[in-house]
């Protein structure tokens, strides 16, 4: 690690006050230490931010409200999450290991950086990690890569779990600048493409922060389903994972939301698919007609064409599971 | 004309970074009061050192393991404040104020913790390399609750990895202590 100068904030305007180009915020650390440690990340002095941001879950007039320090671990076991936002919860679960979940904060998961492992051997060029040096994926090793929405200068994906749930749920983020303004993003247009700035992975201003997260009443609590599937059983990132949900009036399909991970540099949502399951009935036949809708315009890489059966059977597998979550 | 421009903020921070390799960063040695196993310890530490290195370095307490420093084995688990994290991505500066308990202080004198005695019993280790970090992990699997299945625990036992294979000896062992 490169040296640093180490603070603590106790409120977020003090936190934001500080806040400049080589400065960094600390949550949980899991995901900062380790670029640290790796020269990824070489900020020359550290705020932590544990106590200066809300780590409650609270309702709100239209729904409920994540403070940015709410754990992994308290999110997922929260009773008001587990009756009205389930699908939250099975996400997180899905995620990491019991120890990083304890560590992790909400807001920390959303700026998590890609697992690339290009991106984190700093001897290989990467346009992420240095813009301007080349991608050393595109001909390189890029089974996890993205299979949608790249570009030729980039093509990482985003590997939260958590907000594959809150960009299905239409979630949002409210950002707070150093003026104490407080903003509200959309989930959806809060992480980017790649394009011609793959350095950057989301429209966070630079002198703002995470405050919290709002989601707001829905229809989804019923039948949800989270597929994630993996190397490994479990602690291991995504190849891809859906986040399904619908309501249903008798048989039909009122609204269904359906996102991936694993796919895009960012948490990606399949809108014709979910437009397609629109007052459909909700059976098998359904189900693989939505997915064939998913897959049907996706670009692989050299290495991974098997995340296309993979993705469209994740997504039949999920739909079906909320008919029994 | 506005590509130049775009330019611009691009090569600036391109230099910096270049230049930046050649200033001498500043160091901050912060002093700091941590709490392990119910002893305080006033010490002074290098704001880059993490909890682990401090236990292991600075302050002997050998017993959590550095297995890959960077979040991927469980080898370094301890408890802070009662809940299992990681000592290797958990800087020393931010442990102040709470209480860190470590394999060595699992144990009440001589007397074995349970989960330490059923580890024994059930074969729950080969080399032992993982041994403190999969003990700490499995008492606070314990303490969660999550116990009800082989599944439940292989679950929420899998930020742990044992490279020997001792894993059915480590969930025998869980098992036996969450019955008791
Ligand atoms: C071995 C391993 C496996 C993992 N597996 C998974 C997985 O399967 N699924 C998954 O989703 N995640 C996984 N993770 C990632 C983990 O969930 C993230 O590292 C974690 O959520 C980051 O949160 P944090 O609080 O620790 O962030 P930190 O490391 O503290 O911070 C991350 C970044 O966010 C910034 N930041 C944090 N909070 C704020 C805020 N409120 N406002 C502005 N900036 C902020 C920091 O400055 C930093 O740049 C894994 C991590 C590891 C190490
Ligand atoms: S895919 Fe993106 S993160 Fe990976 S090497 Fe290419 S530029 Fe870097
Ligand atoms: S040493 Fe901390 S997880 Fe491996
Ligand atoms: S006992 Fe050898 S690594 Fe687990």
């Amino acid at each position: 690690m490169r040296p640093f100068l180490f603070s603590k904030s106790s409120a977020a305007n003090q936190a934001l006050a500080k806040k400049n180009s080589t400065t960094q915020y600390i949550a949980g650390g899991t995901n900062l230490v380790d670029l640290m440690k790796k020269h990824i990340a070489e900020p020359e002095s550290l705020v932590d931010i544990t106590s200066a941001l809300p780590a409650k879950i609270e309702p709100t007039a239209k729904g409920i409200q994540i403070g940015a320090m709410v754990r992994n671990t308290p999110l997922a076991n929260d009773p008001t999450i587990l009756a009205k936002y389930p699908l939250v919860a099975k996400a997180v679960l899905a995620g990491a290991s019991p120890q990083i979940r304890n560590m992790a904060s909400t807001g920390g998961n959303l700026l998590q950086r890609t697992r690339c492992p290009y991106f984190y051997d700093v001897t290989t060029p990467c346009n992420k990690r240095k813009p301007g040096s080349g991608c050393s994926a595109i001909q390189g090793e890029n089974r996890m890569s993205a299979i949608v929405g790249y570009s030729d200068q980039c093509i990482a994906v985003h590997p939260s779990d958590l907000c594959v749930a809150l960009a299905a749920l239409d979630a949002s983020i409210k950002i707070q600048d150093k003026s104490g303004k407080m903003q509200s993003i959309s989930f959806t247009d809060f992480h980017r493409l790649p394009g011609t700035t793959p350095e950057r992975d989301n429209n966070l201003p630079a002198n703002a922060l995470i405050h919290s997260i709002e989601i707001n009443e829905n229809a989804f609590a019923k039948n949800y389903a989270y597929v994630k599937v993996r190397d490994r059983d479990s602690y291991a990132f995504a190849l891809v994972s859906v986040a399904a949900a619908f309501n249903l009036n008798g048989d039909q399909i009122v609204e269904a939301r359906l996102a991936s991970g694993g796919v895009a540099h960012k948490p990606w949502r399949w809108l014709e698919a979910e437009q397609y399951l629109k007052g459909k009935t909700a059976n098998a036949a359904t189900f693989e007609a939505a997915a064939n809708i998913a897959i049907k315009d996706l670009r692989p890489q050299t290495h991974n064409g098997f995340k296309i059966p993979m993705l469209k059977g994740a997504i039949e597998t999920a739909l079906q599971q909320c008919l029994n979550p | 004309m506005l590509g130049a421009l775009a330019f611009i903020p691009r090569g600036v921070k391109a230099f910096y970074e270049e230049v930046k390799n050649f200033i001498v960063p500043q160091k901050e040695q912060l002093p700091l009061t941590v709490s392990i196993n119910k002893k305080s310890y006033a010490i002074k530490a290098d704001t880059r050192t993490t909890l682990l290195d401090l236990l292991r370095e600075d302050l002997n307490l050998t017993g959590a393991k550095k297995g890959c420093d960077h979040g991927q084995c469980g080898a370094c688990t301890v408890h802070i404040d009662g809940e299992r994290v990681l000592s290797c991505l958990t800087l020393a500066a931010m442990v102040p104020g709470k209480e860190v308990t470590t394999i060595e202080g699992l144990a009440n004198g001589d007397k074995l913790h349970p989960m330490q005695e059923a580890f024994i019993e059930c074969d729950g280790f080969q080399c032992g390399y993982c041994t403190p970090g999969q003990i700490m992990s499995a008492v606070a699997c314990v303490k969660e609750g999550h116990t009800k299945s082989v599944a439940e625990i292989k679950e929420f036992m899998s930020g742990n990895l044992c490279r020997c294979g001792a894993y059915n000896g480590i969930v025998e062992s869980i098992q036996k202590v969450a019955a008791k």
